[in-house]
């Protein structure tokens, strides 16, 4: 009997301490499915998430809780005084991780810089088309193939890239996840086995997470990578249980079947708040909704006109009704947390007795007008239509008639840019490198009209200031061409700037270490659990 | 009964084509374009675009892109997804699975549970039991899938703690797959815990696929017992003496089969679009979540080779229960 309890014993208190010293698992519940795990293939924040974040690092790394562009595996670099030549150092003894499908004998070299940028802007690099119908959207976006002169191998660890002209927002680009850093040994060891596309599914990088295994649209399991350059991930395991739907990850994170989630539902927020088990942050997103006017078509191609409409628009109403407060209004065209956003700017006052008085004055008399509404819910706007509603509603009191359009969201995309395109569409922007070039040139600039400038409204100054700040290397005097830029599209009123959407994130109470990233980015290697 | 099979199988040729053509033109009718939205808010060049739908052979006439898919599906290559770029065969196999398990659990559950239901309530016509059972399945035939499934975890996973919120297995198991089937590879895993894990994930989803079939199956089986329990022959095998239990189990209940067979199978449709929902709130990894994510990104090879795939199966189903009417009735096989 005593050895029976002895025995006993012994096995409890080997329990106990197994699981004491056991594995520290942290469970993020994901909203969705990576597309797959080569971030240069991808658009979404989804798929960077779940790849460009935990397996892989970048030349230049975002600072965490802020848009900075900081060292990552470049330890420093210089830029020539034309603005056009980058020379990267490269961190030594940066490791590749070492996986059940690929061991790595060599450390991070300038090849792996070459490859991984180089496949992405040239058409002839037999990487280019490795998986079919890939269009390296991101590189692509921000221009890299016209941007990019050369990308060149000093020696093992210094690397070279020759730019057509000076870009200033080039080093947050670097930064941004398509911009990952693959091993062009793992690469070559794929191709020699006639598995290139392997390259997208079993992933092989410099991050502080090991790809273990994903399970499609289910789970996809990570391991702290022992060897990371950076600090060392305070937490073993890692897993991204995917859960669709906003309510059940709620009811998930309530069970404490996960630590974290993204995106609740607006109408959730007060609960997660009054729940003693969770903690919620809120951050202002980096994002902007925006209602913009056909400044080519009359009568909006008056200011006066775009001025009393915008004078017209109830904003608190629409976030308080689309977002049950969980936004705030927008007065600039780029969100509070960008470096330049002008807070000196004041915005039009929501009065519809002068926004009548002010439409009287310039001449239009029952104007009847088309409101775009978007379809689909976008974390800048929920829900178009209620918005569009509020404005037809607003519009009406100072005589104004609206007629809501909207189409299915590709077809909405396509027919909003046509420069004859009638009435005001909604729309929004979340940004990608926390670069104000990235709104203010990508979204009102003279190059975007017919494409991303939905106000097809081209104004020299603006135009100019904004041109000016992309080649000024100096973040002081780029700072203030900015303001300035703000200043002229507030006076010229293109859009009417609706709102920035809060970012909320609920985590359970024991979960320390969690920034969150005004880019909209989860990122785990510095998160840890008590509980 | 071997020519009966043959007949049914040559049937089944034309309608493949058929369904091949609709799965490739309805999902094109639809308007918005696959290469647009994989730039979403940010423009894409017409070069661009030009040179992404020639890769994606989006630029050909349609006919010609319908022959070139059909030569494939013939050969078994049903196409890569746009959006993921994996082969859609490879997708759909890892997939399916775990709608096979969910939608068997479901049609299991049904099933036992309906056709006894639906005979008590026959049996006892007009009676307080038959009368709330079938006001229960008018409900439950009636339900939104997706609040009933909200409600069930708000209830068992969210207050009662009985059952976990969503997902296949606890996180805690981690082994490969071997068949697909959670049950199963649980089971061969030989982890402690893992089958019992494996279950309760199963049961709030297959409880709420299950309920709509369950109640249509009941309402079938008591109007189709109450059709034949008036018949003469069933009055003949009362007068010769047997046993009610014989009457009704052997007598009356495999004459009643018919319509009620041919209710499950098509239930088993209804499941796999019922599944779309289910699979959907309980983040269960099945083909259901794959088809809703592919048509809003308007994936057309996911898309149309995801629907050849159910519709085939689908057909199969049919074809099983036109056999199984064969061997509950003789007569049809003519």
């Amino acid at each position: 009997m005593k050895v029976k309890l002895a025995l006993a014993a012994a096995l409890l208190s080997a329990t106990f301490f197994a699981s004491a010293a056991s594995a520290k698992t942290f469970v993020y519940c994901s909203e969705g499915s990576p597309e797959g795990f080569d971030p240069g293939l991808y658009t979404a924040g989804t798929t960077f998430d779940a790849s460009g974040h935990p397996i892989y690092s970048r030349l230049l790394e975002f600072e965490p809780g802020t848009t900075k562009p900081v060292a990552g595996l470049a330890e420093s670099w210089e830029i020539s005084e034309d603005g056009t030549v980058y020379t990267f150092k490269l961190r030594s003894g940066v490791k590749f991780q070492t996986t059940d499908f690929f061991t790595p004998t060599r450390e991070l070299n300038a090849d792996d810089i070459v490859f991984s940028i180089g496949r992405q802007i040239k058409t002839d690099d037999p990487w280019h088309q490795y998986v079919p119908g890939t269009s390296w959207e991101y590189a692509a976006g921000m221009g890299f193939p016209d941007l990019i002169k050369s990308i060149e191998k000093v020696d093992d660890l210094t690397v070279k890239f020759t730019l057509n002209r000076p870009e200033a927002p080039f080093l947050a680009n670097l930064a941004m996840p398509f911009a990952s850093i693959m091993s062009k040994e793992y690469a070559d060891s794929l191709d020699a086995a006639g598995k290139k596309e392997q390259l997208n599914q079993m992933p092989v990088g410099t991050g502080p997470f090991t790809f273990v295994g994903y399970q499609q649209d289910a789970v996809i399991r990570y391991k702290k990578n022992a060897d990371y350059w950076g600090p060392a991930p305070k937490i073993d395991d890692l897993v991204f249980a995917i859960t669709t739907d906003a309510s059940v990850r709620y009811q998930k994170l309530k069970a404490g079947e996960c630590h974290l989630m993204p995106y609740p539902n607006a109408a959730d927020v007060k609960s997660m708040k009054d729940d003693p088990n969770l903690t919620v942050l809120e951050q202002e997103g980096l994002n902007v909704a925006y209602m913009a006017y056909n400044t080519t078509q009359a009568p909006f191609d008056k200011v006066e006109v775009r001025k009393a409409l915008n004078k017209a628009i109830n904003k608190q109403a629409i976030v308080d009704a689309v977002f049950q407060g969980m936004a705030t209004p927008a007065k600039n065209p780029i969100p509070p947390t960008m470096w330049s956003y002008n807070n000196a700017i004041e915005d039009d006052a929501y009065d519809l007795d002068a926004a009548k008085k002010m439409l009287e004055e310039a001449g239009v008399k029952d104007l009847s007008m088309k409101v775009w509404a978007m379809p689909v819910s976008r974390p800048y706007m929920l829900n178009a239509r209620r918005a569009a509603e509020i404005i037809q509603d607003d519009f009406a009191k100072i005589g104004v008639k609206v007629e809501i359009v909207s189409y299915e969201w590709a077809e909405y995309l396509e027919r909003s840019k046509d420069k004859n395109r009638d009435g005001a569409a909604i729309l929004g922007w979340t940004g990608d490198n926390g670069d104000p070039d990235n709104f203010l040139d990508t979204l009102l600039g003279c190059d975007a009209v017919g494409g991303n400038n939905r106000a097809q409204w081209c104004n020299e100054e603006f135009n100019s200031l904004v041109k000016k700040a992309k080649t000024t290397a100096d973040q002081e005097e780029r700072t203030q061409l900015y303001e300035e830029a703000q200043v002229v599209f507030k006076r010229e009123a293109p859009w009417a700037t609706l709102d920035h959407s809060l970012s909320i994130v609920p985590m359970r109470k024991g979960v320390t270490g969690f920034t969150q990233s005004p880019l909209g980015d989860f990122t785990f290697e510095a998160v840890d659990i008590s509980e | 009964m071997f020519g009966f099979l043959l007949r049914r199988l040559a049937v089944l040729i034309p309608t493949f084509l058929g369904v091949s053509i609709i799965a490739f033109s309805f999902i094109r009718l639809l308007p918005g374009d696959p290469v647009a939205l994989l730039s979403g808010e940010r423009v894409m060049s017409p070069e661009r675009h030009a040179q992404i739908s020639a890769q994606l052979g989006l630029d050909r006439p349609l006919v010609m892109q319908y022959f070139d898919y059909l030569g494939g599906v013939v050969t078994g290559d049903f196409g890569s997804s746009i959006v993921s770029k994996q082969p859609i065969l490879d997708q759909f196999l890892a997939l399916f699975p775990a709608t096979v398990e969910l939608s068997f659990c479901a049609i299991i559950i049904a099933i036992a549970l309906g056709i006894p239901a639906g005979v008590i309530a026959a049996i006892k016509r007009g009676s307080f039991f038959d009368q709330s059972l079938m006001g229960i399945a008018l409900v439950g035939y009636s339900m939104p899938i997706f609040w009933w499934g909200l409600l069930l975890i708000i209830l068992f996973s969210g207050i009662l703690q009985w059952t976990p919120v969503s997902g296949r297995i606890s996180l805690m198991f981690f082994f490969p797959p071997v068949t697909g089937f959670m049950l199963i590879d649980s089971l061969l895993s030989g982890q402690k815990g893992a089958f019992v894990s494996a279950l309760s994930h199963l049961a709030l989803p297959s409880i709420v696929l299950a309920t709509i079939p369950l109640a249509v199956i009941a309402r079938q089986t008591r109007s189709a017992m109450l059709e034949v329990l008036s018949e003469d022959y069933v009055r003949t095998a009362r007068a010769k003496g047997l046993s009610p239990f014989r009457v009704v189990g052997i007598h009356a209940l495999r004459n009643a089969m018919i319509p009620v067979v041919t209710t499950i199978g098509l239930q088993i449709g209804v499941m796999l679009a019922g599944a779309i929902l289910t699979e959907t709130i309980f983040s269960w990894p099945g083909i259901g979540k794959w088809m809703v994510d592919s048509v809003f990104r308007r994936d057309y090879p996911v898309i149309q080779g995801g629907l050849l795939l159910i519709a085939g199966i689908i057909m199969l189903v049919n074809l099983v229960v036109d056999l199984l009417y064969g061997l509950i009735n003789p007569r049809i096989r003519h």
